[in-house]
């Protein structure tokens, strides 16, 4: 991370919500309308409801009435005044309620026991259920249509959302270390709640107070509109109706009441947002999925390293918040040659895995290739669109992934997945795809393929998995398996069982491997030579035996001594992967 | 499966045994004003009283309820009590009104918001700004304001669509869709906004996942993994938004239904309860959270064919 950018991190929400326009524009829209109101008895001496017959549809400025009259010669600018307070009251109320009710219950039912929990969940799924403004007409009769009453209970139809809100906060901050510190050195729950789950809870309920008060003054006016309640109680909402019988004739007399209440929710809205965008950080930006390197080799540079892969001088960078580019991988060269297995080696975030990506063509967006150049059998993958890249990937070049769980679709059949697969990267027919992929699986080990071909990856175990995976990898019978950390994420059971698999399926399909590892003893068991990548380059190629005599660079040297006092078990793979994973995590 | 149904089916029920309850309990702290309504203006209140009386709204509230019910579960809803009208007939009449605009306006909202959503967390850009400026304005315009301007410039300046009133589908259709085509969009704004969000939101997070990465690699054409694949794993979530998106709208028909004269729920239920109507009243409580019953089984059944965790798990 860069300094600017904890920089920014730190400076308080307050100053970043003041450097914001959207917010300064929205809040001080918001602090005139609120002064409006406060200061009607000041900027008009008409109350709401006083007639002059002789003003009726008066034009702008006509009888003393600054906006005009309405066609019961009442004037419009009062009116305008006084709708502020009956908005501003019912705003107060229904948040007040809404927050009262949401934040106890929501610190209860999230605090306290399951047991309290189900019964919370159990009444505000009661109250969620029901169409909020169906219900307050219907309780008419029970308010007397008093917009005050009407208000409370439409702060209860909006308890629920806060109470979900601070329920799932609570949850969520309960199990953290220091709150269960806090518990174990005896506080009481009132005062963890109040100091620690607090903290937590208070910035999203202020963004949720914005449009509690927005929504609030929707419905009242709805309801005005509607013509709930006593008429002489003046409301944008009833102004609207009447410039809205009054449409034809004086369009104007429905412009100011709307452009009012327009105003006043739209800016709520805006508050709201941009104190989520000043309390909570930004929104999440969409980014394409393709995306095809801009950078483009010039054809006539000729490789200096043969092979059927063949990476060189490869740069990657990443935007920083400033702007600039930081590089992970910086002027990379390595190649594989057809058959063989090379293990990229390196600590994490030495660039091994963006190497492996941008082989592959599946960068993350942002990434951007700065120079090199990326060969498979003489040809280059750097700058071609997706449609080329995917004719190439599945059949000359394929991936198994580290963590196998989170590469299957949860919501998709195993079965359904690899047919998808194999049909991309082969012209078969759904039938010819279904039997390969039940034969793939079948050779993969998989104990009952016609069962995981019906199973949903949840169904499945992790080692089952990344069988899985590896079926769906070899299944175009491709050149090259670039696969990264194929292991790590396995019982250390399983992990010579899956090294044993890519070492069999390299021989039968005489695959080219690159591996990517942290570990040694993987390297020891299956790849013929090694480069050891870091900060960005290969620092060291060679031989897996040379490299293991003889390590010539530091580095590889100080990573080798982290395993070489288990050197003895590295004739027994299991265990010699295990010690590694020890030293990794010690 | 059907054991499953079963199961929400009865919690529904239950569900709308105790909404009719709680209404009748807050109802009858009013029986006293229902009884002078239906008296008219200077009744004395000896004759309140003996209204009352006859109307048997002075038993226990608990056995005037319980007697609701068994009638209710029956098909009985009694009668208007000032236009004794049956209650069940005149609710199914004006029911086909609020659910042939809530439904179209359901359905519309998520063609629409699958649609812009996908598209702005598929391929960002300009139609990621379009997405999220009609998303800004759905929130910003309450929609109140939307349909009168919608009736303005589309029936009374452009003559386009009628302003007000209602054509039976039965009628003609083509009639049909124009009464309900303003109301239509004015319920839809609010929806098309929150959904469009969630749906994009959601998108975003299932492209950046890992099975994306793995399935490019296995050269899957892009739209299929867009289609079959994110959006799959994301219309979960969107699918709670959309049964919510209904019990908003069905409110909101009623003030819709009220700017354009559609005969509906809304006018009905507005008239009776400024009444005290308690027939009605009872009848319409029952069919809202019947309706919302309904809504959520189905939205539950589609997101157990959507989530085989859900599956399993029930």
């Amino acid at each position: 991370m860069s300094p600017s950018s904890t920089e920014a991190r730190r400076r308080s929400p307050l100053r970043r919500l003041l450097a914001d326009p959207q917010a300064v524009l929205s809040a001080s829209l918001l602090v005139l309308v609120v002064l409006l109101g406060l200061l009607t008895p000041l900027l008009t001496d008409h109350g709401p409801n006083q007639v002059n017959l002789d003003a009726i549809n008066a034009g702008v400025g006509e009888h003393g009435y600054l906006l005009g009259g309405d066609k019961s010669g009442r004037d419009i600018f009062a009116r305008l005044l006084h709708s502020i307070d009956t908005s501003v009251v019912s705003a107060l109320i229904g948040t007040s309620i809404a927050l009262a009710i949401g934040i106890t219950s929501g610190l209860v039912g999230g605090y306290f026991g399951r047991r309290t929990r189900a019964v919370t969940e159990w009444v505000f799924n009661l109250v969620m259920t029901f169409p909020g403004l169906l219900l307050l007409i219907i309780l008419m009769p029970v308010t007397k249509g008093d917009y005050k009453a009407t208000m409370v209970v439409f702060g209860v139809l909006l308890s629920p959302g806060i109470y979900r809100l601070v329920r799932n906060l609570v949850l969520g901050v309960k199990n953290e270390l220091y709150v269960d510190a806090a518990r174990v050195s005896g506080l009481p729950d009132r005062r963890i709640l109040r100091r620690h789950v607090f903290t937590v809870v208070r910035g999203p309920v202020i963004i949720a107070t914005a449009f509690l008060a927005g929504s609030s003054i929707a419905v009242q006016s709805g309801l005005a509109f509607l013509g709930v309640g006593s008429s002489t109680v003046p409301s944008f909402g009833a102004m609207i109706s009447e410039g809205f019988t009054n449409l034809y004739e004086e369009p104007q007399q429905f412009l100011w009441p709307s452009l009012a209440l327009g105003i006043i929710t739209a800016s709520l809205v805006l508050l709201g947002n941009a104190l989520r965008d000043a309390l909570e950080g930004g929104r999440p930006k969409p980014s394409r999925i393709v995306t095809a390197t801009s950078y483009r080799p010039s054809a006539t540079e000729v490789p200096s390293v043969a092979g059927l892969l063949t990476v060189e001088d490869l740069a990657i960078a990443y935007p920083t918040p400033t702007g600039e580019l930081k590089e992970v991988v910086s002027g990379v060269t390595l190649s594989v040659a057809a058959g063989e297995t090379l293990g990229l080696v390196g600590e994490s975030g030495s660039g091994k895995t963006q190497t492996a990506f941008a082989a592959l063509g599946v960068l993350p967006p942002e990434a951007v290739v700065t120079r090199g150049s990326i060969r498979l059998d003489g040809r280059e993958l750097l700058g071609l669109s997706e449609r080329e890249l995917r004719a190439v990937r599945g059949t000359s070049i394929a991936y198994v992934p580290q963590e196998p769980m989170s590469n299957l679709d949860p919501s998709c059949t195993v079965g359904a997945q690899l047919v998808e697969g194999v049909r991309a990267a082969t012209p078969m027919s759904g039938r010819e795809a279904r039997e390969r992929v039940l034969a793939l699986l079948a050779r993969v080990g998989i104990p009952d393929p016609e069962r995981t071909f019906r199973s949903y990856p949840h169904q499945i175990s992790g080692g089952m998995a990344q069988r899985v995976l590896i079926a769906g990898a070899v299944a175009g019978r491709p050149l090259l398996l670039i696969a990264d950390e194929p292991t790590t994420a396995l019982d250390v059971t399983v992990q010579a069982e899956i090294l044993d698999l890519l070492r069999d399926l390299q021989k039968d399909l005489n695959m080219a491997v690159l591996l990517v590892t942290h570990n040694f003893g993987v390297v020891a068991d299956i790849c013929g030579r090694v480069a050891v990548m870091r900060e960005g380059t290969v620092v060291e190629t060679g031989t897996t035996d040379d490299l293991f005599a003889a390590p010539r660079h530091p580095y590889t040297r100080k990573l080798l001594d982290s395993i070489l006092d288990e050197t003895a078990l590295r004739t027994d793979p299991p265990t010699a992967s295990a010690g590694a994973l020890e030293t990794e995590t010690r | 499966m059907t054991v499953y149904v079963l199961r929400r089916l009865t919690a529904g029920l239950v569900l709308a045994v105790l909404v009719t309850m709680i209404t009748f309990l807050l109802l009858s702290t009013t029986f006293d004003d229902v009884a002078s309504s239906v008296l008219g203006n200077g009744a004395t209140p000896q004759q309140v009283t003996a209204q009352k009386a006859l109307m048997g709204l002075d038993r226990p509230v608990a056995i005037q309820y319980s007697d609701w019910l068994t009638h209710a579960v029956r098909g009985d809803l009694g009668a208007s009590y000032f236009t004794s009208e049956p209650v069940r007939s005149a609710l199914t009449a004006r029911l086909g009104v609020t659910l042939s605009i809530v439904v179209v306006a359901l359905l519309a909202t998520s063609v629409i918001s699958v649609a812009l959503g996908v598209a702005a967390a598929a391929r960002g850009g300009a139609v990621d700004r379009i997405a999220q400026g009609v998303a800004m304005v759905g929130y910003l315009v309450p929609s109140l304001l939307v349909a009168i301007a919608l009736v303005y410039v589309l029936a009374i300046e452009l003559h386009v669509f009628p302003a007000t009133g209602y054509t039976d589908f039965g009628e003609s259709p083509s009639r049909w869709a124009s009464s309900i085509a303003i109301p239509v969009v004015a319920l839809m704004m609010g929806g098309v906004a929150s959904l469009t969000s969630q749906i994009r939101g959601a998108m975003i997070g299932e492209l950046r996942k890992d099975y994306v990465r793995t399935l490019r690699t296995r050269g899957v054409p892009t739209r299929s993994i867009v289609l079959r694949h994110a959006l799959r794993n994301a219309a979960g979530p969107a699918l709670t938004v959309l049964s919510l998106e209904f019990i908003q709208m069905l409110g909101g028909a009623l003030i819709i239904e009220q700017i354009f004269a559609l005969p509906g729920f809304g006018q009905y239920a507005f008239n009776a309860s400024l009444q005290g109507d308690v027939p009605i009243i009872m009848g319409i409580s029952l069919f809202g959270v019947l309706l919302v019953v309904v809504v959520n089984l189905v939205v539950d059944l589609l997101n157990g064919w959507l989530n085989p965790k859900a599956r399993t798990v029930n």
